[in-house]
């Protein structure tokens, strides 16, 4: 398998599952709990940084990743505060501020490499098929948690959560709780995300993890149907792929996804997710009035 | 800086996040939607003052032109993106709106990539005032905005059309039973927050003598915090949040913040102090 791939390929299918993880991470806040983040990337972001920060202090790779995890959650779980406060539009406009405040406050600091960002950083001593084995093994690992969630007691509670707080509230679940829980998981496995974008390039930039990038996730989400897992998984790989592989996408790719993300609040509000269950609809209906 | 010179910048600069705002309030308060795509307009106003006072020789007449055409602009917008979508859940309303903005900006990319610049722009004198040296296009801007919203408040206030326009913002469906065309308030106001956007727009490409594709990034996401700050739907609040904002933002480069985190940031970090203290904005809508 190994010599069918050339060195591009394997680069496209890591960052391919690279950004599974990060969809499905935002999937966990805003797909299942239903708490919008327009500002997901800062914690890619973090991850991406502290990752790197280990990494250039000669502490292992594996380390490096679970400490950006550990303060990607961290972070996280503030911004899950926050979202205790406030909600609907009010929480969208605060956590787009959280990009600002992650780049305003990294674009400042010598320690972080200020608007230069961070390069020549050593990485973890894979070769490029092991790594990309192991970004896909991650990324089978997320969609298995989030499967897992999303069928457990906490996926009917973030559901419900999602469907009408203060119903969830009514019927005794511990919403704060819950709330928290998503914003930690979330943030936690952007950070991941991060820390293996951080290790598959040469330099990071606090313009990696901006608005625009925030945006093109929450438009993989939207794509795939909020909080249907295997919607996102085939949104987030469709459209990391489509720009790399057609040039002609490639040139206008926040044209195409920014058209994307329009046409389809405008058509399919559901997404592909949406898409799908229509058509599964007229299929029973037409099957049915055949019989 | 003195005190004084800071206050007075930071009062310059709010009166254009409040150009900005303004037709950010309008829209929220009519439709419930928060309406990202008018940083496009902004820049879309920004082009059209730039490009038709080079063509023309006429300042006066470039402003008009962007005002009209971003005003129009914002009726089409009006018409195809939001109002089919008005029932659904607002979340799609606002990322309908994400989308579009970011296909305008790469509209305008197509247009001109590297900006247009004003051949000889007017009014780029300066005036000294508590020690600095001011722009006499933002001392413009300044009393332009309080005589623009100073006017839309009077015609909100004591005209027929005013009015009509409140009572649909309080309370639409008797409004509607009262024989006033709501549709046709929608397309006004759009059209009037529009235009004053475009106006925050061409004075801002005064300042910078530049206009990009981004150039309305940061004044807008800006002006969606300020919206939130002022309680979403509160004229009054928002005008305050204008005002208060640049005076924090002019203090606080300044200050000990500035070394730690950019303009942007302490915006923004002041717009989460605020919330996590009010999460309703500081003035609920009444």
């Amino acid at each position: 398998m190994e010599s069918l791939l050339n060195a591009y390929d394997m680069s496209l299918i890591r960052t391919a599952a690279i950004m599974v993880v990060m969809a499905l991470s935002l999937n966990m806040i805003t797909g299942f709990c239903g708490q919008i983040s327009l500002g997901h990337a800062a914690f890619m972001g973090i991850g991406a940084y502290t990752s790197v920060k280990f990494s250039i202090n000669g502490i292992d790779f594996a380390l490096g990743t679970l400490a950006g995890m550990a303060l990607a959650g961290l972070l996280g779980l503030i911004v899950g505060l926050t979202s205790l406060r406030v909600r609907h539009d009010f929480l969208a406009i605060t956590t787009m501020g959280i990009v600002f405040l992650f780049s305003g406050i990294v674009e400042q600091s010598r320690y972080l490499g200020d608007t230069d960002g961070l390069s020549g950083y050593p990485h973890p001593a894979y070769d490029d098929f092991t790594y990309m084995m192991l970004t896909i093994l991650l990324a089978i690992g997320v969609v298995a948690l989030s499967v897992y969630i999303k069928r457990s007691w906490m996926g009917a509670a973030f559901k419900s959560i999602g469907d009408d707080e203060d119903t969830a509230r009514l019927l005794g679940i511990n919403v704060p709780l819950y709330k928290l829980s998503a914003f930690v998981l979330g943030t936690a496995l952007a950070g991941l995300a991060g820390s293996l974008y951080a290790h598959q390039t040469t330099i990071i930039q606090a313009e990696n993890f901006g608005f625009i990038e925030s945006i093109t996730v929450l438009s993989m989400v939207v794509f795939g149907g909020v909080g249907s897992i295997t919607g996102v998984v085939i949104a987030a790989v469709v459209l990391t792929l489509l720009p790399l592989w057609s040039q002609a996408i490639g040139d206008y790719k926040l044209l195409f996804y920014g058209g994307l993300l329009f046409l389809m609040m405008r058509f399919a509000p559901y997404g592909l997710a949406g898409l799908a269950q229509r058509a599964r609809l007229l299929l029973t209906r037409r099957a049915g009035t055949a019989q | 800086m003195t005190e004084i010179a800071l206050l007075v910048q930071g009062l310059l600069d709010g009166s254009i996040y409040a150009l900005i705002a303004v037709g950010l309030t309008l829209v929220y308060g009519l439709l419930r939607i928060l309406h990202v795509a008018h940083a496009g307009l902004f820049t879309l106003g920004g082009y059209v003052g730039v490009v038709v006072t080079n063509q023309t020789g006429s300042f006066v007449l470039a402003l008009l032109a962007a005002m009209i055409v971003a005003g129009v602009a914002g009726m089409i917008i009006y018409r195809l993106v939001y109002q089919p979508i008005l029932h659904l859940p607002p979340y799609v309303a606002l990322i309908a709106s994400i989308g579009l903005f970011i296909a305008m900006q790469e509209g305008f990319r197509f247009y001109d990539e590297q900006g247009v610049s004003y051949v000889a722009a007017p009014l780029q004198g300066t005036v000294a005032f508590a020690g600095q040296n001011l722009q006499v296009a933002k001392i413009v801007t300044f009393f332009g905005a309080i005589i623009l919203i100073g006017g839309l408040g009077f015609m909100a206030a004591r005209t027929r059309t005013g009015v009509a326009w409140r009572a649909t913002v309080t309370k639409p469906k008797m409004a509607e039973s009262f024989g006033i065309n709501i549709v046709q308030v929608r397309y006004l106001n759009f059209f009037i927050g529009s235009a004053l956007a475009a106006v925050a727009g061409v004075m801002v490409s005064l300042t910078t003598n530049l206009v990009e594709p981004t150039s309305g990034d940061v004044w807008s996401y800006k002006a969606l915090a300020i919206i939130v700050l002022g309680g979403l739907g509160s004229m009054r609040g928002t005008l305050i949040a204008c005002f208060a904002l640049g005076v924090i933002e002019a203090f606080g480069t300044t200050s000990f913040l500035g070394a730690i985190m950019n303009r942007d940031a302490i915006a923004f970090a002041f717009l989460v102090v605020v919330l996590m203290i009010r999460p309703q904005g500081l003035f609920v809508r009444t």
